[in-house]
């Protein structure tokens, strides 16, 4: 079982990882930073709620959500065991971590289908 | 060998040396390897950031000016400001690292590391370009 589940795991890290390093930093810049603190002038409500409605940009706020999730899922877990050297809660961890990055998802695709 | 390894379930209890929990402050390399291990935690906070700003924008022009409200706070601009700088240093790790994970042949010939981590850092700067392009244009 273990040895099936592992590349499949290991690839949902490496896309989430590749998504992760792409977009994040912009995002984070301008969302984070630039738009609350007046560098830069952010697009008002309905420009912007006008743009995120279109499938496109739903579909990539979508995998832009889940995957770096997954990436964070796989990592982090590996963190806990060697950081805090919780190697005897393996199952427990892995559940948590990717059953948080499957509820993400979940919480995304209906959220992001349900935008008015 | 006929009977093969012989293993137990319960092996003798040698003794080992208890690590400290933060065994990864002694070296440079380890500190940097246990920093980058942490940037996970900064991108999972991007992604539930994301989630609840997503909510706000259906829910409406009141609601999502809440939203905005909260991210001109102290504490929310303290906390992207450290997480931009730790997933700039994701960023930066992983394109690094591409050249060794992915190794390109070309008419039998290896392509060079620099020119991988260069195309990397090149499809950056255009998802970033096109990305704040799409954002400020509204």
């Amino acid at each position: 079982m273990k040895r099936t589940k592992t590349p499949f795991l290991w690839a949902l890290f490496s896309a989430g990882g590749t998504v992760a390093a792409l977009f994040i930093p912009v995002h984070l810049f301008l969302n984070g930073l630039a738009f609350p603190l007046g560098w830069v002038e952010a697009p008002g409500y309905n420009s912007l709620l006008n743009l995120v409605k279109q499938p496109l940009i739903r579909l990539y706020l979508f995998v832009l959500i889940s995957l770096p999730l997954f990436h964070w899922a796989h990592r982090f877990r590996y963190t806990l065991y060697d950081g805090l050297q919780l190697k005897h809660l393996t199952e427990l961890i892995a559940f948590l971590c990717y059953g948080g990055a499957l509820v993400g998802t979940a919480i995304a695709a209906y959220m992001l289908w349900n935008i008015p | 060998m006929s009977g093969g390894a012989h293993y137990t379930l319960h092996h003798p209890k040698w003794y080992r040396r208890r690590m400290s929990v933060w065994w990864w402050l002694q070296k440079r390399t380890y500190t940097k390897f246990v920093l980058r291990e942490l940037t996970s935690v900064f991108v999972a906070f991007f992604a539930l950031m994301t989630l609840w700003q997503v909510r706000a924008l259906g829910e409406g022009p009141e609601a999502y000016a809440r939203f905005l409200a909260r991210l001109q706070t102290p504490p929310f601009l303290a906390l992207h400001g450290v997480a931009f700088l730790f997933v700039l240093f994701h960023a930066v790790t992983w394109f690094n690292l591409a050249p060794k994970a992915m190794v390109v042949r070309l008419r039998g010939k290896r392509v060079p590391d620099f020119i991988i981590a260069g195309l990397n850092y090149f499809a950056w700067l255009v998802a970033s370009g096109v990305v704040a392009w799409l954002w400020l244009r509204g």
